[in-house]
């Protein structure tokens, strides 16, 4: 199957800082990606490259096969949903229909109307005076009316109360089943990715650090505790994600493709939200690292 | 039909608990050969999780000849779990509940009920193996 996202060195630049550096990424079709990471990772930054609103300043990137942006057909295909799900405010919900229906191609009235009806919308009431919860259904209605090949979100849940999340993930998660769209979506809250995505990207201080479908992430990475001892002292393809200490015991998490057979440790299993924290708690640590490399130098 | 839900915090992966339920449901009878199982899109728009789950655990059902998919129409119960002991069920119960309320009288708390049965159940076990 063709790859919706393939990405070969790329990088941005504002200024003269980077803020996504040597990303390399080839992400299947098929799939509810989730790119995770915390503020400032990069994580607008490698969406915007991917719909066309960025130019990259290094590498390349490919979209469903074709450079973001390049053209009505290459927009066609992909939808976007910013940060916020921006919509006009001074417009009514009826005119947002007939705009995505003069702009795009494609447009579905019939599942627009369908989904407005539903949603409890009224038509003629102005987008600006929209609870935050509607106003993200409607800009998801918009941009699942257009039928893309690829929809790609932006913190779509980011300012929404749980009740409000929950609706806006059910419906999109059903606009997936229904039109067998890839989906490509970032978010800082670990706990809605677990349902919705099948597959990861972590992005962290403007770099990948791990991306791979989520099944076969769980299946490599595990949690070792035993007695105090070097990490170091692993056998080889053993990689230590990160490393805790107490006095007397030593926790691991890392990634391995076989079993630890060392029977000093206990292996178990780690969830997402571990692996993932795990990741971003490494960079960090680095990060430190490297500050302090750098006071020594002084 | 049945419903599924899912437990965020039990640490099981979403689709295996998915199996769990209607494994669960086919040993208590409450789904049976020829019922339909949710169809994967109201299971999606009911739980907010992802479709390839649902088809994931739909499709180790059919492996296990559990399941199979009617192309159009959705996926169908083909096989029971009850081992024809569905009638015997009543009176296993019966028995149980007496017994629970025998434990309860002579003054076992529940997580107590459930180390002796646990234990009790595992040296059982053993014994069938040796």
């Amino acid at each position: 199957m063709s790859a919706v996202i393939e990405a070969a060195g790329l990088g941005k630049r504002y200024r003269r800082k980077w803020a996504l550096t040597d990303c390399t990424l080839s992400v299947p079709a098929g799939h509810v990606v989730g790119l995770v990471g915390p503020n400032g990772a990069g994580k607008t930054t490698l969406l915007s490259l991917a719909v066309g609103l960025l130019a990259p300043d290094a590498g390349t990137i490919e979209v469903l096969g074709g450079r973001p942006g390049a053209g009505p057909a290459q927009l066609a295909r992909v939808g976007f949903l910013a940060q916020d799900a921006p919509v006009y405010a001074g417009l009514s919900v009826a005119d947002h229909l007939k705009l995505g229906a003069r702009l795009n191609p494609g447009w579905d009235a019939g599942l627009a109307r369908a989904r407005v009806d539903r949603l409890d919308l009224d038509l003629g009431q102005k987008a600006g005076t929209l609870s935050g919860g509607q106003r993200a259904q409607l800009a998801l209605t918009l941009a699942v009316a257009k039928h893309p090949e690829l929809l790609v979100l932006d913190e779509p849940v980011a300012s929404l109360d749980p009740l409000a999340r929950r609706e806006f993930l059910q419906d999109l998660m059903e606009a997936v089943a229904e039109q067998e769209l890839s989906v490509v979506l970032s978010s800082h809250l670990v706990a809605d990715l677990e349902r919705v995505c099948d597959y990861l990207i972590v992005l962290v201080a403007s770099r990948v650090r791990v991306a791979g479908p989520v099944d076969e992430l769980l299946a490599a990475h595990h949690l070792l505790s035993g007695p105090r001892r070097d990490p170091d002292t692993l056998p080889d393809g053993v990689e230590v994600i990160s490393a805790s200490h107490t006095d007397v015991q030593t926790t691991l998490l890392v990634r391995t493709s076989g079993p630890v057979l060392d029977p000093a440790w206990t292996m178990s299993e780690v969830g997402l939200e571990d692996l993932v924290l795990a990741y971003m708690s490494q960079a960090a640590g680095r990060r430190r690292r490297d500050n302090r490399h750098l006071e020594v130098r002084k | 039909m049945i419903e599924f839900h899912l437990d965020a915090r039990s640490g099981v992966a979403p689709y295996r608990q998915l199996i769990h339920q209607v494994r669960h449901a086919l040993r208590l009878g409450l789904l049976r050969e020829g019922d339909q199982l949710p169809k994967v899109k109201d299971v999606v728009a009911g739980l907010a999780i992802n479709p390839n789950t649902v088809l994931k655990a739909y499709r180790e059902l059919e492996y296990e000849g559990l399941a199979a998919a009617r192309p159009g129409v959705g996926t169908f119960v083909t096989g029971t779990l009850d081992g024809g002991s569905l009638a015997a069920h009543g009176p296993l119960r019966r028995d149980l509940a007496r017994w629970l309320a025998r434990a309860r009288r002579a003054g076992l708390d529940d997580e107590s009920i459930e180390a002796l049965f646990a234990s009790t159940f595992r040296s059982a076990s053993e014994e069938d193996i040796a």
